[in-house]
């Protein structure tokens, strides 16, 4: 997917005008296995950029979710809640967390293009 | 490297886990797979349904030798295993003088030997336990032994093609076979919950053996993350988190290991406790629990009563894939421990409705 930005943590974030849409990469996916259970922070919430946003639980532990931005979050997937398993179908597309009010856009400058996040992830392995 | 500092030891199936897809984790000094390609909700159900191979040659091997091996042996465990009948194995565990658990493990009467199964994690302390307390009785670790468990319903039709008396077998039974000419020692017990078998065989036999399993339809390599939700499923304790030297096996809701003449007569470490616990009832228990909502609740989860005041703790919790929601076990006051109670879990920072069950989750389906 074009126009997704990356952030060391494993988060993307897609801009839709004023809001971003933010959620976990596929490779985050793919390390943690079978995501079971997802906690989203209520919408109203303000946080900042690498502020603790959400929760995801494998089967084998729970794992924090940063957002990559500052702002108000203004909406969280509902579909999570009875389906988590969406986060391993498809995490960069309906497994999205959260959508967030811009707080600053120019801080989706200091993250990572795809091809940016691909070699990160690869100088991991 | 793991947290030790030491590089982790390897099992002799490490090579064929690399070439099924495993991920590694360490655990107990080893590099082993937690799951391979499939995953752990998927290997979770497959042993539900099908059989799982599980590689837990990390886990420790031991004969105590001598005509008075099981008068020996009872000075440190409180199972009766002067009554345990040839090929019969039987679940208890070491104790400390307080009453608190060292170990559990398994013990087969192998005739000639007792033969003890025991965790990978404490193995070392194990047997300077038992070499420091046995007297009479030579200790043998039995380093040269891998371990292999088939679980899951169709365990006995898949082995049953290979060994023609393992069909007959009940739960809690051993015997000495040859599959396909690889020598064995195959009892009838295992940690899923499940009907299914664990195999005992050398080190340089063993991957040959599990090639040889793996082969046979519907059976699927399973790594340690399922073997975890389904022992918590089949409600069997952990040693290290539902088992400590802290809790006692009455606390644990083990009871049932110890007999009417090792209660009376006593003679293993901590009796004094265990019998008075048995006698008045212990100040806590173990007890299944199950999460109104989704979230699981995880070790050391702050277990709370009505009013907010935390009353115990999550001794082992996550999702049961079977159950198809949280599941968790815990340690609660007797006040609280009666199925139906309402307690609540403290799950970073929020509490979450929770009910006393009885255990297990999941009914076990043993060939009894």
């Amino acid at each position: 997917m074009s126009g997704l930005k990356y952030t060391q943590e494993h988060e993307w974030i897609l801009r839709d005008g004023n809001v971003g849409v933010v959620g976990i990469t596929d490779y985050a996916q793919g390390q943690l296995g079978d995501v079971v259970y997802v906690e989203l922070p209520s919408a109203g919430t303000e946080i900042e950029a690498g502020g603790q946003a959400a929760i995801v639980e494998s089967v084998k532990a729970a794992s924090e979710v940063y957002s990559p931005v500052s702002g108000k979050v203004v909406a969280v997937n509902d579909d999570l809640a009875d389906n988590p398993g969406l986060v391993n179908e498809s995490a960069e597309g309906d497994g999205w967390f959260f959508r967030i009010e811009l707080g600053d856009p120019s801080e989706l400058d200091d993250l990572m293009d795809k091809a940016a996040y691909d070699a990160f992830i690869a100088g991991l392995k | 490297m793991d947290s030790s500092g030491q590089t982790p030891k390897r099992t002799p199936l490490y090579a064929l886990h690399e070439e099924l897809g495993a991920k590694f984790v360490p655990f107990a000094g080893y590099a082993m797979p937690v799951q391979y390609r499939q995953g752990i909700l998927a290997e979770h159900r497959h042993t539900r349904t099908q059989a799982g191979l599980f590689d837990v040659s990390h886990m420790g091997q031991v004969v105590v030798v001598g005509v008075n091996a099981a008068r020996a042996l009872e000075a440190l465990v409180p199972g009766d295993l002067q009554a345990l009948a040839v090929n019969h194995v039987r679940y208890t565990m070491f104790t400390n003088d307080r009453g608190g658990v060292l170990d559990d493990l398994m013990v087969t009467n192998a005739e000639e030997h007792l033969f003890l199964v025991v965790n990978a994690s404490r193995k070392n302390e194990d047997l300077a336990h038992l070499e420091g307390h046995i007297r009479g009785c030579g200790i043998g670790p039995r380093r040269e032994l891998a371990l292999l468990a088939l679980q899951g319903p169709t365990a006995a039709a898949v082995l049953g093609r290979m060994v023609r008396n393992v069909a007959t077998m009940k739960f809690m039974t051993s015997i000495i076979a040859s599959i396909d000419g690889i020598a064995c020692r195959i009892s009838r017990s295992g940690y899923t919950g499940e009907d299914g078998f664990e195999i005992s065989v050398r080190d340089e036999r063993a991957e040959d053996l599990a090639r040889r399993l793996l082969k046979e339809p519907g059976v699927a390599p399973i790594g340690l993350g399922a073997r975890d939700s389904l022992r918590l499923e089949a409600g069997l304790c952990l040693y290290g988190q539902d088992l400590t030297p802290d809790i006692t096996p009455i606390e644990a809701g083990l009871a049932w290991t110890i007999s009417k003449r090792r209660r009376g007569e006593g003679g293993f470490p901590g009796a004094t406790v265990i019998t008075g616990q048995l006698r008045d009832g212990p100040a806590r228990r173990r007890v299944g629990l199950k999460p109104e909502g989704r979230a699981p609740a995880r070790e050391h989860t702050p277990v709370v009563d009505a009013n907010g005041q935390m009353v115990g703790e999550v001794s082992s919790g996550g999702f049961g894939p079977t159950v198809g929601g949280p599941v968790a076990m815990a340690y609660v006051p007797a006040s609280h421990a009666k199925v139906g109670s309402h307690i609540g879990l403290s799950i970073r920072g929020a509490v979450h409705p929770a009910s006393v069950v009885s255990l297990p989750f999941v009914p076990h389906r043993y060939a009894k």
